[in-house]
């Protein structure tokens, strides 16, 4: 049998471009949309759903929205859809509560320092990456400062929090105390001193057993009772510990299932070269723990997240509290979808941005050693 | 500097004892694993640890670094007796090195962290001098090339040679493997019992479980069959499979030997 004769010296093939529509756009819908026949149908009744959605949601929250009026009649009788007027009115409400107007600068401050620090923190290249660094472990002190005044500001009392300003309060000091909090408590519950163990064991089973709302009116009417007379513990402060505790507690639970994930084997080897126990935990079994983890961790921010709206049970006024009050103003009644889809959006903007990092972190701590 | 360099070379002429054990127990709840446990390791020597599965070898070279815990007797390890001390299980850890069956490398650090892990926060060594020794040890097996992959990136044969790597960075006097090559493929093998016969043959004082019976046969100086928890027979290599005493000894030779 003869071989066809080479059209190219060896060495010499110059490099084509591929097929045509075996790359790029078209071979991703072909393999996606397209790939057999039920695909094909799911294809179109997805096109044809999203056809009977998306132009009424579109005219409603856009092209037959009002954005400035007086009030709810003025919108009426303006245009149809949406009236964003009531939102524009009053986003400082939904974003300060009542942060008193001429101190809110320090409020946008310290969120513009929590910015830089929550940048610096996650992503290892981030330029100047030290001194933000820095400026993280000063950065609690500092933005308590900020809020709450004295030492040459004026003093604004946690009463008059509010809004987004309260949600991001609650939410992040949650968040960075109850993952080193459920640490302790995971290894805790592993350790092999009975006292630790058992306690460890009684208070998450505790905490777990006992819904959010409860605790927190524990936090608002009952800690009183037990703390001696004349102690003025602030409602804010009770309502960030009960809060921390709770999610601490499902956070351990999290993480001790990350660490039974970790060989035996990885201890045995950590001992045997001479590491002490916390080394071994810290630089060994730790940071793999945590890896697998990461997913149930995120869960749990989110979820602690979006539970800090049950402050509104015991009187804070966070976004959905404010939207309430909001609500009942004669001038605005009937307004409840635009008020609810303005805060569920800040809501989900938060929460998609922890999921799709808990992604990115996973990708990059990917050392392939999953077989 | 050099007073120290005369005197490690003094205490590892072969002659001075680096692991004595006496009257050793070890139970595990109800189950006695470990019966009367005696054994004199010397420096420079080099011991084979046999017996079938379950007799008890990995409990009681594991009792040496204390990763199992003996409930009667001593074990005293250069000079430094096992107690529930942790400084006295410390020093025995830093100078004891172990190499385990399934290697247990750190998956989430590169080859090289792998090996200067232990240098850096037990040995306080700076960075530069951590990974300049890595890099030593790592030439020994001949893996330098390897050093910034992890290690689910290399071989099963690659691996344990960086688990042998990794605990030659604690510079230890002694070595424990535990069945480094039983986890395996056959022609891996042979690149790690050639590690380890070059570490024997520059006097480090080994015990070695492992059914390699060319290994015993090569380099060690003495072989031990172990059954339920005892130490049946002990003897040099030549006359341990030549004319082994115990019947034990001589059913369990018969079986290994078949293949
Ligand atoms: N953690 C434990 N708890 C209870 N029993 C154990 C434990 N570890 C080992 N054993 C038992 O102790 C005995 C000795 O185990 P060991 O691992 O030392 O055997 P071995 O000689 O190393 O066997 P192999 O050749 O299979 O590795 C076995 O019967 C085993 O079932
Ligand atoms: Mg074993």
């Amino acid at each position: 049998m003869s071989t066809p004769e080479q059209k190219y010296a060896p060495g010499t093939h110059p490099d084509l471009p591929p097929p045509f529509a075996s790359t790029g756009p078209i071979k991703w819908i072909r393999e996606n949309l397209f790939s057999s026949p039920a695909n094909v149908t799911m294809t179109f009744l997805a096109i044809y759903a999203l056809y009977l959605i998306l132009p009424g949601a579109f005219s409603w929250a856009f092209s037959d929205a009002t954005f400035v009026a007086e009030d709810r009649n003025e919108c009426r009788a303006l245009n149809s859809g949406a009236c964003w007027a009531f939102i524009a009115q009053r986003w400082q409400l939904f974003t300060f509560g009542f942060y008193p107007p001429d101190e809110r600068w320090r409020v946008v401050l310290a969120f513009v320092l929590l910015i830089l620090v929550v940048i610096a923190l996650l992503w290892e290249n981030c330029p100047a990456r030290k001194p933000l660094l820095i400026l993280a472990c000063v950065f609690p002190f500092l933005a308590t400062w900020l809020l709450l005044g004295g030492f040459g500001l004026e003093k604004v009392s946690t009463d008059q929090f509010g809004g987004f300003m309260l949600t991001i309060v609650i939410g992040v000091t949650g968040i960075a105390l109850s993952l080193p909090i459920g640490i302790l408590l995971a290894l805790g519950r592993q350790s092999n001193l009975p006292i630790i163990k058992y306690a460890c064991v009684a208070f998450i089973e505790f905490i777990r057993g006992v819904p959010l709302i409860t605790l927190l009116f524990v936090a608002s009417t009952m800690l009183s009772y037990f703390l001696p007379p004349g102690t003025n513990f602030n409602l804010l402060l009770r309502v960030l510990i009960m809060v921390t505790l709770f999610a601490s507690a499902y956070m351990a639970e999290v993480i001790r299932g990350g660490l039974q994930a970790i060989p035996k084997g990885q201890t045995e080897a950590a001992d045997a070269m001479g590491l002490k126990y916390w080394q071994s935990m810290r630089l060994i079994v730790l940071p793999q723990a945590l890896k697998i983890s990461i997913p149930g961790i995120v869960n749990t921010f989110i979820g602690l997240y979006k539970d800090t709206t049950l402050v509104i049970v015991i009187g804070l006024l966070d976004p959905l509290g404010i939207g309430q009050a909001s609500l009942a103003d004669t001038k605005w009644q009937g307004l409840s979808s635009e008020v609810y889809l303005f805060v569920a959006i800040f809501f989900f903007i938060s929460c998609f941005a922890m999921a799709r990092y808990s992604l990115y972190l996973e990708r990059k701590l990917d050392t392939g050693y999953k077989r | 500097m050099n007073e120290e360099a005369t005197q490690e070379r003094v205490t590892h002429t072969l002659g001075d004892i680096a692991i004595k054990i006496r009257e050793m127990h070890k139970w595990y709840g109800q189950f006695h694993v470990l019966k009367d446990i005696n054994l004199d390791v010397q420096n420079g020597e080099r011991i084979v640890v046999c017996g079938p599965s379950g007799s008890g070898k990995s409990t009681m070279i594991r009792c040496i670094n204390r990763l199992e815990e003996h409930q009667r007797g001593d074990i005293i390890v250069d000079g430094v007796e096992l107690t529930n001390d942790l400084k006295n299980i410390e020093a025995v850890r830093r100078e004891v090195g172990m190499v385990f069956q399934h290697f247990n490398l750190f998956p989430h650090l590169t080859v090289m962290e792998n090996c200067t892990l232990a240098p850096i926060w037990v040995r306080k060594m700076p960075k530069a001098e951590a990974e300049e020794t890595a890099m030593k040890y790592l030439e020994r097996v001949k893996i330098p090339e390897q050093a910034h992959k992890y290690p689910g990136q290399l071989s099963g044969g690659q691996q344990q040679r960086v688990a042998i790597a990794r605990s030659l960075c604690m510079n230890p006097k002694i070595m424990l493997f535990d069945e480094p090559t039983s986890a395996l493929d056959p022609e891996m093998i042979k690149e790690v019992l050639d590690v380890m016969i070059e570490l024997a043959r520059e006097g480090m004082t080994m015990i070695c479980v492992t059914h390699e019976m060319g290994f015993a046969k090569t380099v060690a100086n003495r072989v031990i069959f172990m059954d339920e928890g005892q130490i049946i027979e002990q003897n040099e290599p030549e006359e341990f499979f030549n004319n082994p005493q115990n019947e034990r000894t001589q059913l369990f030779l018969s079986q290994i030997l078949q293949h």
